[in-house]
């Protein structure tokens, strides 16, 4: 049975909420700004591109060190770290958060440098922010699978 | 995979849904609280669209399957009282934004108005006074506090 159907420990559920609320910020953080990315492609590219790179500096990459000090330290809660092979659910939780994590840097990057050459010629597009538009896009549906095997926890 | 792991992760997903609405609602209210020309106001209310819709299928799933699950499962039901608690925070939430959206929703309407009327660059004070409207502010904060202590009672299941 999964970890939130079970009756836990109460030192268990702190990190258990900052774990789901980080994660659940995360995603609302890149549905915006993959929102705001994907409208910059036709038109405002600047406009647009700006509100996409604050949606994932400040919303979706702080939401990402929530979840993942959260995910961590229910991690070590529960023993996960004493285990010889890990569930498989837990390292799609992982491969996603880290690899996850190290393409949203790269997507924060590429649209804050889209946006500082957006604003000299504001009515062009520019490729860093579809390339950061693609990036987030993939970013955003690798975590509908991270959540779908942490919530069913498929053998 | 049993059929109650699904409707967990169908559970949790509304969950998600409903959470990532929130998020880019506020993300919009916060950037978009000085904006008074209808034209820039229609392009914060086009991030919100997808959020429109996750907030119906978030709202409705988490009722829905949370319900379906506590019925489904032997450890729990749904006059559990950590269950019933969430039920009334749901409907208080879910009211609460109901109505604070309405505000909005009357927002985006004068602007798509005064934008075919060709006076999308003119500000507009009615525009700026509903977009910065507190009692829906108010609404919102209530709504959001109230879907957080939901998630709360979720994971500490207060009695179970």
């Amino acid at each position: 049975m999964s970890a939130f159907a079970v009756i836990r420990p109460d030192d268990w559920n702190f990190p258990l909420l900052l774990h789901v609320l980080g994660a659940t910020v995360l995603v609302g953080g890149l549905v915006a700004a993959v929102t705001a990315l994907l409208l910059g492609w036709r038109r405002d590219s600047a406009f647009y591109t700006r509100l996409g790179f604050w949606a994932l500096l400040a919303v979706a990459f702080p939401a990402w060190w929530a979840m993942r000090i959260g995910g961590q330290w229910i991690y070590s809660k529960e023993g996960f770290d004493e285990l010889e092979t890990e569930p498989g659910w837990l390292g799609v939780g992982f491969i996603t958060a880290e690899l996850g994590g190290l393409i949203l840097l790269i997507t924060i990057v590429l649209t804050g440098i889209g946006m500082r050459r957006l604003r000299n010629r504001p009515d062009s597009t520019s490729v860093l922010t579809r390339i950061g538009g693609v990036l987030a896009s993939l970013i955003l549906l690798a975590y509908v699978v991270a959540v779908w095997a942490m919530s069913a926890k498929p053998d | 995979m049993s059929f109650s792991d699904w409707l967990l992760f169908l559970h949790v997903a509304a969950a998600f849904a409903l959470v990532a609405a929130l998020t880019v609602f506020w993300f919009v209210a916060v950037t978009a609280r000085n904006v008074d020309r209808p034209v820039d106001s229609l392009r914060f209310f086009r991030i919100a669209r997808p959020a429109n819709v996750l907030v119906v299928v978030g709202t409705m799933g988490t009722l829905i399957f949370g319900i379906w699950l506590a019925i489904d499962l032997d450890a729990y039901q749904v006059w559990d009282g950590w269950v019933l608690a969430a039920i009334v925070l749901w409907a208080i939430a879910s009211a609460a934004g109901q109505r604070g959206g309405i505000v909005y929703a009357q927002a985006a309407k004068l602007a798509g108005e005064l934008a075919s009327q060709g006076r999308g660059e003119e500000p507009s004070g009615e525009l700026k006074a509903l977009l910065q409207d507190r009692r829906a502010m108010w609404l919102n904060v209530v709504s959001s506090a109230l879907v957080l202590a939901i998630l709360v009672v979720m994971i500490y299941k207060p009695g179970a």
